[in-house]
């Protein structure tokens, strides 16, 4: 027999936001892992990474759209349902965009001159530092709802939050700094090839805004 | 008197199958947020079920008892014919045990009280006349009906946003909590027992004065506070599973808690949901007994001993089961929460009780679950089936009321 009573309680989006979160920071890691392989022209250790970042962006697809149906128009929540799917859409992206970055560099073979290299993968590093903080934020999620998003508790993730931030323009001036060298040495570079290093740069520096972006929409949620 | 004797055990019959249908059915309802949240487990919610239902039911469960007896009909009308009062009464309660079997069966949201009141009502207007029935005290219960869960809603609101306030949004919950919840637990206690002393009691024969009834009730709210507290300050922090703010450890101190309010919830579900089942056995009785309808004698208690024997039975056969499915099914009631349902909904249901209103226990709950959601509680309710249940009485009270007919009038064929 069933029972209403249990009914009346929807299903918690707080873990599969978690879940969706954690797999889209593990496809910024391969992505590191991709970009170290190409540095030493390991190409099939790259091919692997690609593989594995695309596993992972297609588990991020599957808990997106779970959660999305699963958030149904009849919930009550402490938070807007619209504020959530804008949050599991900002998180997917840092799925995406790694994804994309990762295959245009094993499509084209793309080798990082001695010049930029360092630089380059300072650059990724800070902007999977600033992935591996949004992810720590919504880890926070679980006991933000036990507060009710509110107090001591939401102050804590809103200094998690300002640490993305302040990671964000660290890349931001980062990715200026990899600019001004790469146009030092565009000269010498066969022109389509210097074309998508600056375009490989712009995706990696949009991925640490996506990232930043999960924090100003957790944000968001603290401020209702 | 041989037919006395068979109006008597027909109606104890069908009494206990009603009671049966309450205890293996509602009972759940009050007591799977406590093992939903891990405060009890099965074997100890069933015993503290049996015994605050049975305290609850034989305690005070008089004033809504005396409601479903005497209160929705006129039976001045029936002076000439008692005997049709007897059939009328039986035939609601099978009706009433009926529909709660099949829609429990079937899994479709049912409230006893409604489908009680709605048999009642159902055949006296059809079987006696529509002047039968007392249609202003009739207003008032339907109107209660929808105060209750309106009242428990806003006190769980204010229950909750206290516990934000003192313990849950500040830097360190888990000395607060430790510190407030025995409060609670005084709070919880206090309530229910002065509601207890100044309504319920007088049947059983207790008179006390407004001091007397203030002092017992603070004083058992003393003693259940120290006795809370002495186990609040065992529990220990967890370390694995906390993060900064020690919430996990926060939550066992609440289970704590939601041990004193599940007693509470179980006492408040048998003193309002037990008149349900005997109230018509109660009317059965004391004409069978005088041969006239008698409206002054008091109820008998072994009525309510059978009441409250009859929810116990339900309960061990058939509502461990339930327990258990809907325990598991509602975990996200955390105690910090599920305690501030249950204080509310407890509260609401044994001052209804206390002023003889037949409310639906469930729908209360639901009320304080819905006003925990709206101090940003809980993380997600689902509106449709809160909607659902909220309806469901709209179709309760015709079901009742035309099974209750159509068993009035074969019971009067057979025996009369």
């Amino acid at each position: 027999m069933g029972n209403y009573l249990a009914g009346i309680f929807g299903s918690s989006p707080i873990e599969p936001l978690q879940m969706h979160m954690d797999t889209c920071h593990a496809a910024v890691r391969e992505l590191v892992v991709l970009f170290q392989a190409a540095a030493n022209d390991d190409w099939d250790a790259a091919a692997e990474a690609l593989k594995a970042i695309s596993i992972k962006e297609w588990e991020a697809d599957g808990l997106k759209h779970s959660i999305r149906r699963q958030l149904s128009r009849n919930l009550m929540m402490p938070v807007p349902r619209e504020d959530l799917i804008d949050l599991v859409q900002t998180q997917d992206r840092v799925a995406n965009l790694s994804k994309k970055t990762a295959r245009m560099v094993l499509w084209r073979k793309m080798r990082l001159p001695e010049e930029i290299k360092e630089p380059f993968l300072a650059l990724l590093e800070r902007t999977a530092a600033a992935s591996k903080k949004a992810r720590k934020s919504i880890r926070e999620l679980d006991e933000l709802y036990e507060t009710g998003f509110r107090g001591a508790e939401a102050e804590r993730v809103e200094n998690i939050i300002s640490q993305i931030e302040e990671i964000e323009s660290e890349t931001d001036r980062m990715q200026g700094a990899l600019r001004g060298r790469l146009l030092e040495i565009e000269d010498r570079l066969p022109p389509v090839h210097a074309m998508f290093l600056y375009r490989t740069v712009d995706l990696v520096g949009e991925i640490a805004d996506s990232a930043e972006h999960v924090g100003r929409r957790l944000d968001g949620l603290l401020r209702l | 008197m041989n037919e006395a004797v068979i109006f008597i055990s027909l109606a104890a019959l069908f009494g206990v199958f009603m009671a049966w249908g309450i205890g293996a059915n509602d009972v759940a309802n009050a007591m799977a947020t406590s093992v939903g949240s891990k405060a009890l487990t099965i074997r100890q919610a069933i015993l503290v079920a049996a015994v605050f239902e049975f305290i609850g039911a034989v305690l005070a469960g008089g004033e809504v008892t005396s409601t479903i007896r005497k209160g929705i009909i006129d039976a001045s009308l029936l002076s000439d014919s008692p005997e049709l009062l007897v059939y009328g009464m039986l035939a609601a309660l099978l009706a009433a045990g009926c529909w709660l079997f099949i829609a429990s069966h079937k899994g479709w949201p049912v409230s006893t009280t409604h489908s009680i009141v709605g048999a009642i009502v159902g055949f006296a207007a059809v079987g006696i006349g529509m002047e039968a029935v007392k249609w202003g005290k009739v207003g008032s219960i339907v109107l209660s009906w929808v105060i209750s869960p309106l009242t428990a809603g806003i006190i769980a609101f204010l229950i909750f946003r206290s516990v934000q306030w003192l313990i849950i949004e500040r830097e360190d919950p888990l000395p607060r909590a430790r510190r407030y919840v025995p409060f609670y637990m005084f709070l919880a206690g206090f309530t229910i027992t002065l509601v207890t002393l100044f309504k319920g009691l007088k049947h059983v024969g207790l008179h006390l004065s407004t001091t007397e009834a203030y002092a017992i009730a603070a004083g058992v709210g003393i003693v259940i506070a120290l006795v809370g507290r002495f186990f609040i300050q065992r529990i220990k922090v967890d370390r694995k599973a906390d993060k900064q703010f020690h919430f996990h450890t926060v939550e066992r101190v609440f289970g704590i808690l939601m041990v004193v309010t599940a007693c509470g919830m179980a006492f408040a579900h048998g003193s309002n949901d037990v008149a349900n089942a005997i109230g018509p056995v109660a009317a059965v009785v004391s004409i069978a007994d005088s041969g006239v309808v008698g409206q002054k004698s008091p109820i008998p208690i072994w009525v309510l001993l059978l009441g409250g024997i009859g929810i116990v039975f339900g309960l061990a056969t058939y509502g461990v089961r339930v327990i258990a499915t809907v325990g598991q099914r509602i975990t996200h009631l955390t105690p910090s929460r599920g305690f501030a349902a249950e204080l509310a909904a407890a509260s609401t249901i044994v001052v209804a009780s206390g002023t003889g209103m037949p409310i639906s226990t469930t729908h209360t709950l639901v009320g304080a679950v819905l006003g925990v959601g709206m101090a940003r509680g809980i993380a997600a309710i689902d509106l449709g089936v809160v909607g659902r249940i909220l309806l469901s009485w709209v179709v309760t009270i015709p079901a009742g009321a035309i099974m209750a007919i159509v068993f009035y009038y074969i019971l009067k064929a057979i025996l009369g």
